[in-house]
């Protein structure tokens, strides 16, 4: 039976439902405000909401000092290799332990994901080092390889999800249609997987975007992504609100716009399996 | 040609042994049912037919080749499942060309064994739907179909109807052994149903326990069941067992006797009862008669329009050269 649901409900849950994610998204709205503020107005107080004298300098400023392409270009590479890399490595893995689990799978799962628990930076001075030795600080490669590594808990634990939905039977008929592994993986596994493989990928991609930790510590100058340059305009001196805001404001707009395009797509993924 | 042999063919998970050592030939041409209830280890010995499962000790050999280590694609044999098992991203037409794909056969001969098969099975206005848009036995024509295209030298059926309706599933059943007449090509069926076992089978093979408890043609089955356990399974309704004085009385620790081999009578007889619960299907009825003999009422079948009602006084008579004797261990005594 459906639950009754009055109309006062209704429009209360409405407002609170609105509420709470004005207030999520309210940090966002305000960096993209005080992008379009002088340096002033950007600290005034109280501050201005709507009613500045509204300026592109500091984007003028922004692109001037800095090159944004070259940063735009490295998030790119970065982002993009680290997931086409990482689902490479995941696919067969999540094959593997969906199809043919083996006494220790759940335990490796949850090995894998215990990565995770570990503050990043206790394992920074090993890894510097490492990408000393290896040549690889402050090259693209590199921290595509990092960041990979950083995600690919969650991509094989989505995909393992994913795959666990696919009847196991569809295989099995496949393999008596005469289907070698490859094809069986190729013809049959992956088009049927297309749905959760996009929304993991995307995912990816927005983690991979966003993360700060290891591309600041691991890039100085030729491989640096947006978020290096968010942060060169983050000054313990000076009047850099209002193009602090404007670089975040040019870094988080690329991601932005994807995740608008597929949001129907990464809701499904994060929900998948949740319901039957 | 199909002829399939199993040697001493074994099956354990672990531990636990599902199947042990088992010895049986299915020939060339012949339709052969495996039946028992769930949990008897029929489909995991269909499983090993097919190569979906490794043996874990002993050999399977398909037209006395060993087979026992060739992977599944590359064992001639087709298998329809029991969810069907179609792939949901392609097309009718792609589905049962699958098959076909992987075995590189050119396109015109795909095309031709394709509209040949769609037309058997009803199919060809349905080639480019997708199996989501089809109905159960819709799908299930699609899934024989993509089993016939590849010319198998064996059908493995896997509990093919037990999703789809009663009035369906009849059907079916006659479209398949229909089928077989016609491809004239060795097929196995799995089924927890001895209906479908006794209208479909040349050959039955009944299993418990992994064990089989006797292999033969329907009527051998129904006739002369080698055990109790078959006796039961074997018939709709279930052959009366009786045990005590009146089994003793026939040298018997138990005795059957098959409800449609039992007289009624209103008058005389060898056993006095009180009609019970009566099941009227038109042509016959069955009465559950409770008796003096024994707590379980009998089933005894009578014709369509007998005028007995609840609480009736009847004389019941068991036909003498119909009645089955099993000794202390259950097993038949002739």
């Amino acid at each position: 039976m459906a639950r009754a649901v009055t109309t006062q409900r209704k429009v209360t849950n409405t407002v609170i439902a609105w509420g709470v994610g004005l207030l999520i998204f309210f940090p966002i709205l305000w960096t993209i405000l005080t992008s379009f503020k002088t340096e002033a107005q950007a600290i005034s107080d109280p501050p201005l909401f709507l009613f500045f004298d509204w300026t592109l300098e500091n984007y003028a400023i922004v692109q001037e000092r800095s090159d944004y392409m070259r940063f735009l270009w490295n998030s790119v590479i970065i982002a993009g290799g680290s997931t086409v890399l990482g689902l490479v490595v995941a696919v067969p893995a999540a094959w593997s332990m969906a199809f043919v689990p083996s006494r220790r799978t759940k335990d490796v799962l949850l090995w894998m994901l215990s990565t995770k628990m570990l503050p990043a930076v206790g394992v920074l001075y090993p890894i510097y080092l490492i990408f000393i030795r290896l040549g690889l600080l402050d090259t693209r490669g590199g921290l595509v390889i990092v960041i990979m590594l950083i995600n690919l808990p969650i991509i094989v634990w989505m995909l393992y999800t994913y795959f666990r939905e696919i009847p196991g039977e569809i295989l099995e008929a496949a393999r008596m249609d005469g289907a070698g592994l490859r094809e069986e993986i190729l013809y049959v596994l992956t088009p049927m997987a297309v749905p959760g493989i996009a929304s993991t990928l995307l995912l990816n991609f927005i983690l991979a975007w966003n993360e700060a930790f290891w591309t600041l510590n691991l890039t100085a100058a030729t491989s640096a992504p947006l978020t290096a340059f968010i942060a060169s305009y983050s000054s313990p001196e000076g009047l850099f609100y209002a193009k602090l805001s404007a670089a975040s404001t040019m870094a988080i707009a690329p991601i932005l716009v994807l995740g608008w395009f597929s949001q129907k797509q990464l809701v499904r993924g994060l929900t998948f399996g949740a319901v039957k | 040609m199909g002829q399939i042999t199993l040697e001493k063919v074994t099956k354990a998970f672990g531990e636990v042994e599902v199947i042990p050592p088992l010895d049986l030939t299915i020939e060339d041409g012949e339709f052969a049912v495996f039946v028992g209830p769930s949990g008897c280890g029929k489909s995991t010995l269909l499983r090993l037919i097919a190569g979906l499962e490794d043996v874990t000790s002993g050999a399977i050999r398909i037209d006395g080749t060993d087979a026992t280590d060739v992977p599944p694609a590359k064992r001639g044999l087709a298998m329809v499942f029991q969810s069907y098992a179609l792939y949901p991203h392609m097309t009718v037409r792609k589905n049962i060309a699958f098959p076909m794909r992987m075995a590189g056969l050119s396109q015109d001969e795909q095309t031709r064994r394709i509209d040949q098969a769609a037309s058997v099975l009803n199919l060809t206005d349905y080639l480019d739907r997708r199996p989501g848009q089809l109905s159960g036995g819709q799908r299930q024509r699609v899934a024989i179909g993509r089993a016939i295209v590849r010319e198998p030298a064996a059908f493995l059926f896997d509990e093919p109807l037990s999703n789809l309706d009663a009035a369906l599933r009849v059907g079916m059943r006659l479209e398949i052994s229909e089928l077989h007449k016609r491809l004239a090509t060795t097929m196995i069926y799995v089924t927890h149903d001895q209906v479908e076992a006794m209208t479909m089978a040349d050959k039955i093979v009944v299993l418990r326990a992994g064990n089989i408890e006797q292999v033969g043609s329907p009527l051998d089955l129904y006739r002369t069941p080698r055990n109790l356990f078959v006796a039961g399974f074997i018939g709709s309704p279930r052959m009366n067992l009786i045990e005590g004085p009146e089994a003793a009385k026939h040298d018997a620790t138990t005795m059957g006797i098959r409800p449609e081999h039992i007289t009624v009578s209103t008058t005389e007889g060898a056993w006095k009862g009180t009609v019970g619960v009566s099941e009227h299907l038109g042509s016959d009825t069955f009465f559950h008669v409770q008796s003096s003999i024994q707590k379980e009422p009998i089933t005894v079948r009578a014709g369509g329009e007998v005028d007995l009602h609840y609480g009736d006084t009847v004389y019941l008579t068991p036909e003498a050269d119909k009645i089955h004797r099993f000794d202390q261990k259950g097993l038949r005594i002739e």
